[in-house]
């Protein structure tokens, strides 16, 4: 008799699997078979009417009656509820064409970059980045520097005073160097370099600019040589323009320093054949330089006979120009945002 | 401008390719930016063996010009003057005739022309005018070479050099003998002094002239007197030379005196002597002293201009310019003949005060050398001779305070080799000092160098001494080395630490950053100038517009904001980070931010507008970042050009560091935001930063609405939940305010969230209640408010 039940609700639970559409009629067809009232439920509590020696096997057939119900129950609801999830799915898909939301991040001025460029390299050599005021006295722009009142080389370098001939805008960023060697207190070795805003009397134009930003550096040590100074442009030339740039030096004239060069760079564009870039001649002219004069060394507390140093100085706007190909200076200070924008990314490099 | 074929006559340049010289010169330091030459390529001297006339033209012929050994040209030619056996110029296929004319092979009313003959007009070297056309083509004397360059030949070829005048080391370059030194100390050549030598009368310029210097800015004055000179054009040589240098000749007189300054820099003034009277007193000016200068101008003079006076009144503003009153004419007769030195410095100034920068202050302002003085008077006095047929007075008269000690600088070979970073053994330094005729002895392992006075620009240290030979042994020479100094990591020193990481940050925020300028305009200056400090103004700007030192960078922000709504950039978000100055010049860095536009865009959806929240949570952003959390509040700002409802002081510390807000619209009509911190402000002293473990007890949120007054800030009735919370209260914030339907008109109702915790152990309900209740009372009771829904 026993048998027969089971094999009544067995084939009962195979006709009931085909007629399952969705999770409710899952979970009642649960209630049918294992609900307090349900088929299994109900054949299982006839074994109190079992003799003991049968309650095992009849235990056991109940247990696989379940089994069974229980697999197809998991099985049903893993299919119904994948369906579920794929219907909810397809409703979220989204036109991932349609245009993102627009994460900006700020760009550097373009001076700027190239000025944290340039600080790098140096800082990696042991120089400091110092900066120092704009409103400067005339001692520290001009007289500390070998340039005494009345000298020629004031005219290069039309100045902005503010009182007198005392208090001027800078027109050079070398004060800091004096002021950094004042507090050297000619014992102290030095390694600066003073990118800033300097200012002289020209009027704005595509090349000239009455505010523009020099990068200028100093190096005061033992036995400092000409050849020094042409290593160390070397490097940030190479690291500026590319491995493949060389620098030469031609004699020049300042009066801080002593030999003065000019640095010039072979034309990273042409190579060095002509081009537009280097007005055919295959070179460019990118620095000022020299070893310190004696007399700036010794204005400032350094003893010429034990210490001596070289300094170079770089127009910023000058270096942009050439390594972006900028030809118009007014572009660094009017800021078409549209420009700089696209400055917010990295350099490429030489493994890039 | 140098003139080659006059320097020529001081040096043997005769082999020299002059463009590969001028490269020369240029690595040995005096930068030749131009050289200009009317040489021409494809020009030759041409033979006309054969000239028949043109099948199909009335005066045209066509030539067979021979122009080589095997090389015969057929040329046809319209010029009347046209003959066989005639010597004449061609331009072959190739040249390029000035005005960029190119001559090519062509047809002539069907004959083939492979060429041009060319008078001289055609070459730049004659006008254009009648005659010169009436006179056709050039007809070369028969000791013509053929297939020779025929402007050599001419002696018309010239080349020119412009230099850099700004870089050059010295006054080398403003004239041809200081220039034929330079020559010769690359090519190590000798320099040839031009001849000096002229007859003297008996008579000496004694019995005319009394010299009285009372100035110590006239430390050489030389004198000499000439008569019976003849005025009329000058020869040709003086004529062309003066031209190629950019002088116009004007008389044989005039011209010499400025051929001679050309040649040795040194300036010469020629007075009337008959005008001049017989005493020469050269002092200060007094200040308000006139004299009429040569070109008609009445000049006032003040105190620091030097004069040259006949005994009474100013005749010359040494140095600068001749007074009319003394002026060498065409009816002059006799002259005296200044040289002289004066103070450099003295003459820039007045150059520079009387807006009269000439030839000859130029040249004095440089300073001269006194060897020179000498020597140019008397070469004056030689080319009078020859070409004035003046008579010399014997003498010179002279006041001569002249220091001159030479200069001697001894140093050991080694000490350049230090400066160079090279070696250069003892044979080649003594080579270029041979070649820079630096005369020098040696004195055990030194060299003991007597710099020439010619060489005003080398101070006697071993440094110049380095510098002159490392430029004529090549710069090419120098090795790359890195210093040997120790190995160290370099930092930002001081604000510039601060400058950079600030600057970081907040272009992380979506700031771009910009440069604009430190001087402003007066209109600019008067907004935001809420420092209330005075502006430092500029006593002699350039333009009005750059007159005033800034104290704010808003008003340059707001420029970059137009500049930027003109070309159309709808979101325009900027900072600046700059010094500003004021009328004491005590220094304040400033950052400044100004954003208008959209924060977050999107094409399509709803953007997130830049307002005030917004930038308020950019300025917290950074001050949390800089470690000031919980220091810093926003207060009720009364900055006139800001929105006076939408403004707040920002404090750190209790003290203003800063303002935040919209800017005024009677100052820009646009929504625009604006930010401006104190740099040196944040520059204080913060906490170290330290791990803090996340909460490990249960939080337990509540939330509380009022119903106050209008003007009642959040930020009163937050302090006072704050203070009311105690420690238990971990954090408020507020999550609703609302005004309109339900509220009363001159009500508001606001919503926080309380969050309370503690640290170490698990809070009952019971005693968040306590506080909670301890809160709403508080609040109720501090301002008037109502709790919402009861």
């Amino acid at each position: 008799m026993e048998n027969k039940k089971f094999e009544e609700v067995k084939t009962q639970i195979e006709m009931d699997k085909g007629k399952i559409n969705d999770l409710k009629e899952l979970n009642d067809l649960k209630v049918k078979y294992l609900g307090k009232k349900g088929f299994i439920t109900e054949l299982n509590q006839e074994i109190k009417n079992i003799p003991n020696e049968e309650k095992k096997a009849f235990g056991q057939q109940v247990q696989e009656l379940r089994t069974l119900f229980n697999d197809f129950y998991d099985e049903k609801k893993k299919e119904l509820e994948t369906i579920i999830l794929n219907e909810q799915l397809e409703k979220e898909a989204i036109d991932i064409t349609l245009p993102a939301v627009k994460i900006t991040t700020g760009s550097p001025n373009i001076l700027e970059k190239l000025i944290e460029e340039v600080e790098e390299v140096f800082m990696s050599m042991g120089y400091d980045v110092v900066d120092g005021p704009e409103i400067e006295y005339d001692k520290y722009n001009f007289e500390m520097l070998n340039i005494p009142k009345g000298h020629p080389a004031r005219d290069a370098q039309d100045t902005f005073y503010l009182e007198g001939e005392e208090i001027l805008l800078r027109s050079q960023t070398s004060p800091v160097q004096v002021r950094t060697m004042l507090k050297g207190n000619g014992e102290i070795p030095i390694r600066m370099i003073c990118p800033g805003k300097t200012y002289r009397r020209d009027d704005d134009d595509a090349t000239h600019s009455h505010q523009f930003l020099q990068i200028e550096g100093l190096l005061v040590d033992k036995d400092i040589s000409l050849s020094d100074l042409k290593g160390t442009i070397d490097i940030i030339m190479k690291r500026l323009f590319g491995n493949e740039v060389e620098s030469r030096f031609r004699p020049s004239y300042y009066q801080f320093t002593e030999p003065s060069v000019e640095v010039d760079i072979s034309c990273f564009n042409c190579g060095g054949k002509g081009c537009s870039i280097c007005k055919r001649t295959g070179w460019i002219t990118v620095a000022g330089a020299g070893i310190v004069h004696p007399n700036v060394l010794k204005m400032s507390g350094y003893d010429p006979e034990k210490w001596s140093g070289f300094a170079f100085g770089f127009g910023t706007e000058r270096l942009a120009m050439l390594k972006y190909d900028i030809n118009d200076l007014r572009v660094f200070y009017n800021t078409d945002l549209r420009e700089v924008k696209t400055f917010d990314r990295k350099e490429k490099e030489e493994n890039d | 401008m140098i003139s080659l074929e006059w320097v020529k006559e001081y040096i043997d340049i005769s082999d020299q390719d002059l463009k590969e010289l001028a490269v020369k010169i240029t690595k040995a330091g005096i930068n030749i930016e131009k050289v200009i030459t009317n040489h021409i390529d494809h020009l030759v001297i041409g033979e006309v063996i054969e000239c028949i006339d043109h099948p199909d033209s009335d005066h045209m012929h066509v030539c067979q010009v021979r122009t080589g050994e095997n090389e015969v040209h057929q040329i046809v030619c319209g010029a009347p003057n046209i003959k066989e056996g005639l010597k004449v110029i061609v331009a072959l296929p190739g040249a390029v005739l000035p005005g960029d004319f190119e001559i090519k092979k062509s047809k002539l009313r069907g004959v083939e022309s492979n060429g041009m003959i060319c008078a001289l007009y055609e070459l730049g070297l004659e006008e254009k005018n009648d005659d010169t056309y009436a006179k056709g083509i050039e007809e070369l004397k028969n000791d013509a070479v053929v297939g020779s360059d025929p402007l050599v030949y001419l002696g018309l070829e010239s080349t020119l050099y412009e230099l850099d005048i700004h870089k050059h080391r010295n006054n080398d370059c403003y004239y041809h003998i200081g220039f034929a030194y330079e020559i010769g100390a690359i090519l190590n050549r000798r320099v040839k002094l031009p001849a000096l030598d002229f007859t003297e009368e008996d008579d000496s310029i004694e019995n005319y002239f009394h010299l009285k210097v009372e100035t110590e800015k006239c430390p050489y004055y030389l004198a000499k007197m000439v008569t019976e000179v003849e005025i009329k054009e000058s020869p040709d040589f003086i004529k062309r030379r003066l031209l190629a240098a950019g002088m116009r000749p004007i008389n044989n007189v005039v011209d010499i005196s400025n051929y001679v300054m050309l040649e040795f820099g040194q300036p010469l003034h020629f007075f009337d002597k008959d005008k001049l009277g017989n005493e020469i007193l050269v002092r200060d000016a007094k200040d308000g002293e006139e004299v009429v200068t040569l070109d008609g101008k009445k000049r006032t003079l003040k105190k620091s201009d030097i004069v040259i006076t006949n005994g009474e009144t100013p005749v010359c503003i040494a140095g600068v310019m001749g007074g009319e009153e003394t002026e060498v004419t065409e009816s002059t007769k006799n002259i005296l003949i200044e040289a002289a030195i004066f103070d450099a410095v003295s003459i820039r100034y007045t150059a520079s005060n009387l807006d009269l920068r000439s030839e000859a202050s130029l040249r004095y302002g440089k300073g001269l050398s006194y060897e020179y003085t000498e020597m140019a008077l008397k070469r004056a006095c030689h080319l009078l001779e020859k070409y004035a047929n003046a008579k010399i007075k014997s003498s010179v008269i002279s006041h001569d305070r002249v220091d001159k000690t030479p200069k001697i600088v001894e140093f050991e070979k080694e000490a350049v080799n230090r400066i160079l970073g090279i070696t250069i053994n003892e044979e080649d330094m003594k080579v270029e000092l041979e070649r820079l005729e630096f005369a020098y002895e040696q004195k055990g392992d030194k060299f003991v160098v007597t710099i020439p006075s010619r060489r005003l620009d080398i101070d006697p240290n071993v440094n110049d001494i380095a510098e002159e030979i490392g430029r004529l042994y090549g710069y090419h020479n120098l090795v790359s080395t890195i210093p040997k100094v120790p190995i160290r990591q370099g930092k930002y020193v001081g604000d510039v630490k601060y400058r950079k990481m600030i600057s970081k940050r907040l272009r992380t925020l979506g700031l771009n950053e910009v440069k604009t300028y430190t001087l402003i305009s007066k209109e600019m200056a008067k907004i935001f100038n809420y420092h209330d400090v005075a502006n430092a103004v500029l006593p002699n700007p350039m333009s009005s517009d750059k007159s005033i030192v800034r104290t704010s960078l808003i008003p340059s922000l707001l420029n970059v904001y137009d500049y930027n709504k003109k070309r159309k950039v709808k979101d325009i978000c900027i900072y600046e980070i700059a010094k500003t100055y004021d009328k004491e010049y005590n220094e304040t860095s400033l950052i400044t931010g100004l954003v208008s536009g959209n924060y977050v865009n999107s094409d399509w959806r709803k953007p997130v507008k830049y307002d005030f929240y917004v930038v308020k949570g950019m300025v917290e952003n950074l001050l949390d970042f800089m470690g000031f959390k919980n220091r810093y509040s926003f207060e009720t700002s009364d900055v006139g050009d800001l929105h006076p409802g939408v403004s707040a002081d920002i404090l750190l510390d209790r003290k203003r560091i800063g303002i935040i807000g919209r800017v005024h619209p009677s100052v820009h009509k646009d929504e625009i935001y604006v930010f401006e911190l104190s740099l040196n402000a944040l520059m204080s002293k913060i906490k170290p930063l330290k791990y803090k473990e996340a909460p490990k007890y249960p939080e337990i949120e509540k939330d509380m609405a009022f119903i106050l007054d209008k003007d009642i800030t959040v930020g009163e009735v937050m302090t006072t939940i704050k203070k009311a919370g105690g420690r238990l209260l971990d954090r408020v914030t507020v999550f609703d305010v609302y005004t309109g339907e339900n509220v009363e008109s001159d009500k508001k109702s606001v919503a926080f969230n309380l969050v309370f915790m503690d640290p170490n152990r698990t809070l009952t309900d019971e005693e968040v209640m306590e506080v909670f209740n301890h809160i709403i009372e508080k609040v109720l009771n501090t301002f008037q408010a109502k709790l919402r829904d009861q």
